[in-house]
């Protein structure tokens, strides 16, 4: 008797515990991400819902903004992520040696630009890469140019300009992943592996990168979701211009919601295509990781 | 040592190690000179010092009900942290310490719902909030942000570590599970709580996309957002952008100079 009071409880107060954030992801994730399943089926303008069917999806096949839109961030989504985890993975590698002199200095420097805000960042790159700016003015004094790039104004180089600019925010915070998992790496490997007369690049590309496959491979999915979404840079640097060069899908969504006469359940639509695009993403990159494992 | 490949490796590495760091910290550089030189020096590319300074402030200042956006600022990222913190703590607490098999359902179903992104949930969010009718309001700011599953997990990986003989020795002491977890738990937890502070915090401070959907009058905007605003003329004055910028990114260099270790621990833990 004494022994199902006590269960009961338990089981009352683990409810009571975790019910404040049940009743939160209820209301503010669960019931909006069913509502905008259902929207996506209704067309029609502002408040005004009718059921369209596929209406919409019908839609997305043929709207040449909406394809511009996934196009781009597909694009930014194959350069950037490999890029930047490269990169981190190169600056972590080099950090980790002990030997390595202003050590501490390097990782915070690197590490920097993942404290500063989105819109400060943005609009801080927005200043440099002006058309008479100091990215500019450098490039010709190195004679690396003959004439100022247009950069925000051209659709190659909008696209280089928000690329960079990604990159430059979260490649320290990928680094810092790499040079965790990499810290608990045994030592007596690399040693081992030494005396063997293993070089370092094959060290490196033998020994630490197979040991830090899962980080990569969290590292890859949590960029990808975030490339998936981009929003706040393109926004501040070039409202997804020029000719939508640099719309993205979350833009779009926002322009389609916010910035034109509201279109929910088109712009819902659109919505679920990042889901699936991130359900599909995350899959194909757990499957790969499974694979190389075996 | 000697060896001259290994010597160029070396130096290639230092070489280009130097050039992110200069790279890294240049927009930094940027922004405060930037901050003292006028508009048209700024796209001009001028490096140095200027003698703009004190008037870029006085106009940034002017641009907005300054006082009025720094309690936005400061209300909505440090009530939201509190209720962030608290909520979560406990989902945490409550998921680890008391398992029950429906209760892990839950939670690998909180994991699944990790991965939907914000957009999907802009529009629905937005009209719920027009319902509500609390569109341009901090409740509106607040209430999707509280319960976040990356926090709730942080909490729960870092409750394992939590000894749950001291909450049989309480529950002996006769305290009630709710004592148990503000005076033995909260206390004990305290540098987790500390590295989540910072995490969300800084999230909150930064936030932009939903606060630019649902707050909608000057004197509702955060200081993100009027930096924002002052960038999204068809003339921005860089000078005034700057200032902001330096604003808006103070409070997150200080706590990230101030606490970089636990900065850094809360980082990887937080989503690990």
């Amino acid at each position: 008797m004494a022994q199902s009071a006590l269960a009961r409880s338990e089981r009352i107060n683990g409810w009571l515990f975790v019910m404040p954030a049940l009743v939160l992801l209820g209301i503010f994730m669960v019931y909006p991400i069913l509502w905008s399943l259902w929207m996506s089926f209704q067309v029609g303008r502002g408040m005004n819902f009718s059921f369209g069917g596929t209406a919409n999806i019908m839609r997305l096949t043929q709207d040449p903004v909406f394809l511009r839109a996934l196009s781009n961030t597909m694009l930014f989504l194959a350069m950037q992520v490999p890029i930047m985890l490269v990169l981190a993975l190169f600056f972590a590698n080099a950090l980790n040696d002990s030997k390595l002199w202003g050590r501490g200095f390097f990782r915070t420097a690197i590490f920097l630009p993942c404290v500063t805000s989105l819109v400060a960042y943005s609009v801080i790159f927005k200043s440099i890469f002006a058309i008479d700016g100091i990215a500019n003015q450098t490039l010709l004094v190195l004679h690396l140019i003959e004439n100022p790039i247009n950069w925000l104004s051209d659709p190659f180089w909008a696209r280089v300009v928000v690329i960079t600019a990604i990159t430059w925010r979260w490649t320290g915070y990928n680094m810092i992943f790499y040079l965790a998992a990499m810290q608990n790496i045994d030592r007596s490997i690399y040693e081992a592996a030494r005396i063997d007369g293993v070089p370092a690049w094959a060290r490196f590309w033998f020994i630490t990168v197979p040991l830090l496959k899962p980080v990569i491979l969290f590292t890859s999915v949590i960029s990808t979701i975030g490339t998936l979404q981009l929003f706040d840079e393109v926004n501040l640097l070039t409202q997804g211009g020029p000719s939508d060069a640099t719309l993205t899908l979350s833009l779009y969504i926002y322009n389609l919601s916010f910035r034109f006469m509201p279109s929910f359940g088109y712009a819902a639509t659109v919505s679920y295509v990042i889901v699936i695009l991130v359900g599909i993403l995350s899959l194909i990159q757990f499957i790969v990781a499974k694979d190389r494992r075996a | 040592m000697s060896n001259p490949i290994a010597l160029i490796g070396r130096a290639g590495t230092y070489l280009l190690l130097s050039l992110a760091a200069f790279v890294s910290i240049f927009p930094f550089f940027w922004m405060v000179v930037g901050a003292s030189n006028t508009s048209a020096d700024i796209i001009r590319g001028k490096g140095t010092p200027g003698g703009a300074l004190w008037d870029n402030i006085v106009k940034f200042v002017n641009s907005f009900d300054m006082v009025r956006v720094l309690f936005n600022s400061f209300l909505l990222a440090g009530l939201g942290t509190v209720l962030t913190l608290l909520v979560a703590s406990m989902a945490g607490y409550g998921f680890e310490m008391f398992r029950s098999r429906f209760r892990e359902k839950v939670f690998g179903g909180l994991l699944l719902m990790l991965s939907i992104p914000f957009a999907a949930l802009m529009i629905p969010l937005f009209m719920l909030m027009a319902q509500l009718k609390i569109i341009n309001t901090y409740q509106a700011v607040l209430l999707p942000s509280i319960a976040s599953i990356f926090i709730i997990f942080y909490f729960r990986q870092a409750t394992k570590a939590f000894p749950s003989e001291l909450r049989d020795a309480a529950k002996i002491d006769g305290l009630k599970e709710w004592q148990i977890f503000l005076y033995v738990y909260m206390p004990v937890m305290r540098s987790t709580y500390a590295a989540a502070t910072i995490i969300v915090f800084m999230a909150n401070w930064n936030s932009y996309l939903w606060p630019l959907i649902v707050l909608q009058t000057n004197e509702m905007k955060t200081l993100t957002l009027a930096v924002a605003t002052l960038a999204a003329g068809y003339t921005p004055d860089f000078g005034v952008i700057m200032v902001g910028a330096i604003a808006a990114t103070l409070p997150t260099l200080i706590i990230f100079f101030l606490l970089q270790r636990r900065f850094v621990e809360g980082m990887l833990g937080a989503v690990k």
